[in-house]
């Protein structure tokens, strides 16, 4: 069944978009898509230092990722720069050190397009069992500190007051990205990434009257997108991770049009008639 | 389970330093069970900084702030923006740090007065709704120890009073302890058992009769301030019959109310200058 490239690549891309879109309505919530990106080009250095030091990529990434998250969590309790310049300052000099790390290794020949873009027609049945045995992890830890950590989005404050462990729940959350960085990178790339997050998120917005309910939606329309983008990558032959962020985009652009609008209305007519 | 006898919080000359500065400093204060503490003090004096203290979100950088174990705290903090982005009902917003029955909720509710607005969504509530669906949510919770941090702020005045009833009826039913930061002094004082008068340090501290006379008070809020203070104790003192006399707390009755009793002190007993001064102009006109 893995046989074909094809089969596999919508396996992986639908496991990534199921782990990324959850995560990011919190993203969404928090305000965070600029430390997504800041996450995802410090990827690129991760890789660097993989083929540097001769580790597993994947592994690699999540140790640069989670270092870059808590520094910056370090940095801005004793910030004497705003949250957004320390975002900036660390997204692109992470990013420049990769690029230069990586260029200084003649010895080893890289798809830098691959790594930017994505490459997820290449991924393997390796790739597939760690983007699901990963991501499933991710969910289960997300499940738990769910409550604590939608507390801690609301106000920090009345989640600190009432004994909810804000901080804590922050770096898990933290970590959380760094490991959901590391699986999804291969698919659509360190540039893209951030899109896998954000904009399935943001498409289920207005469909969506909990937090619970636009986490699940979100999953669905990340879904969507993935397997979307993937045969309008086949049919037209155009660069796999773009066609995703693209399919995603016209996702979200449906969301936003008369049709969605009537449908809306319609639930909420159902829901007015009932008892 | 709670051991009655302690106090539930207790700062012991705690004080908080930021980039130099001490915003608050030899803060005592304890707050016990079926109590009512009121901070008062002018803006930037510490208030919700001494709140915070007693909540453990600031670590006193001296002295010493103790909380009970196993205390269930309740915490209407003074001004929270919810981003648009967040689809949060009332109804889930009640259950944000608790599980709580359906029942539960729907009963505190009604008792703050926004039965209807339970699947409402949490942004397109009003400054006063959604003060209300935050003192809804700590009610629900049952806390053992509860901070409200302006609470009534927006609510319309009918509302404020109903809801300082509501606090105080709280208090009698959970019989928690509770840490109350006002600026509307004369509704608050009725129900508080100790007022605690904040500048950056305890100025005076005591009942609410003691602080209203304190020199300090005065000099920190004003004579006016100090007046309408004694307005509020005054208020019920006497009360208008039927027949147009004037039962006074003593049990004496007259025919009208004396200068010095309480409100009519104000409305009755003196011409207001602008008042006199628009009746004399249009005296002139008519001359």
């Amino acid at each position: 069944m893995f046989d074909d490239f094809f089969t596999r690549a919508i396996f992986a891309g639908v496991g990534v978009a199921l782990v990324a879109a959850p995560l990011g309505c919190f993203v969404v919530w928090r305000r965070l898509a600029y430390f997504g990106d800041t996450l995802s080009h410090a990827a690129l250095l991760g890789v660097a230092m993989a083929f540097l030091l001769e580790l597993n990529v994947t592994l690699s990434v999540f140790i640069v990722c989670g270092a870059v998250a808590l520094a910056l969590v370090f940095l801005q309790r004793n910030a004497t720069l705003s949250s957004d310049a320390l975002l900036g300052l660390l997204a692109h000099s992470s990013l420049a050190l990769g690029l230069v790390a990586l260029a200084f290794m003649t010895w080893i020949r890289i798809d830098l397009m691959g790594l930017l873009f994505g490459d997820i027609l290449a991924v393997s049945v390796a790739d597939i069992s760690v983007i699901y045995l990963g991501g499933a992890a991710v969910l289960a830890v997300l499940a738990l500190i769910w409550n604590p950590l939608f507390a801690a989005t609301v106000n920090h404050e009345i989640a600190e007051a009432e004994g909810q462990k804000p901080d804590r729940t922050n770096i898990i959350f933290m970590l959380l990205m760094a490991t959901v960085i590391a699986i999804s990178m291969k698919i659509v790339g360190v540039l893209l990434i951030t899109a896998l997050l954000i904009i399935p998120a943001a498409t289920a917005r207005r469909f969506a009257r909990g937090p619970e309910q636009m986490a699940i939606i979100a999953a669905l329309i990340g879904a969507a997108a993935v397997v979307g983008g993937l045969f309008g990558s086949l049919n037209w032959d155009t660069p796999s991770g773009p066609s995703i962020v693209v399919a995603a985009m016209v996702l979200f652009l449906l969301s936003l049009s008369p049709v969605a609008g009537l449908l809306l209305r319609n639930r909420a007519v159902l829901q007015g008639e009932k008892p | 389970m709670l051991n009655p006898s302690e106090p539930l919080v207790s700062l012991k000359n705690v004080g908080l330093e930021k980039s130099g500065r001490w915003l608050v400093r030899g803060i005592d204060l304890q707050v016990r069970s079926g109590e009512i503490v009121t901070l008062i003090g002018p803006n930037g004096s510490g208030k919700s900084t001494t709140a915070k203290l007693a909540l453990g979100i600031h670590q006193p950088d001296e002295g010493e702030a103790r909380r009970a174990s196993g205390l269930k705290v309740g915490y209407v903090p003074q001004k929270i923006s919810v981003d648009w982005t967040l689809p949060l009902t009332v109804e889930r917003f009640m259950r944000l740090t608790r599980r709580l029955s359906s029942a539960d909720i729907k009963q505190a509710l009604a008792a703050t007065g926004i039965a209807h607005l339970a699947s409402a969504e949490v942004r397109n509530l009003s400054g006063g709704e959604f003060q209300r669906a935050m003192l809804a949510r700590v009610i629900a919770a049952r806390p053992d120890f509860l901070v409200l941090d302006e609470p009534v702020q927006g609510v319309d005045f009918a509302g404020e009073i109903a809801l300082y009833e509501l606090i105080t009826k709280i208090r009698d039913d959970l019989s928690c302890g509770i840490l109350l930061i006002s600026h509307d002094l004369h509704v608050v004082m009725a129900a508080t058992d100790q007022v605690i008068c904040l500048n950056g340090h305890v100025c005076c501290k005591g009942s609410p009769d003691a602080v209203a006379e304190s020199a300090e008070y005065r000099n920190l809020f004003g004579d006016r301030a100090a007046a309408s203070l004694a307005i509020y104790q005054h208020n019920h003192d006497h009360t208008h019959l039927p027949d147009g006399s004037v039962r006074h707390a003593d049990g004496s009755v007259t025919d009208h109310c004396h200068a010095d009793d309480g409100h009519h002190h104000d409305d009755g007993g003196h011409e207001d200058p602008v008042g006199a001064a628009v009746r004399n102009r249009q005296e002139t006109d008519h001359v």
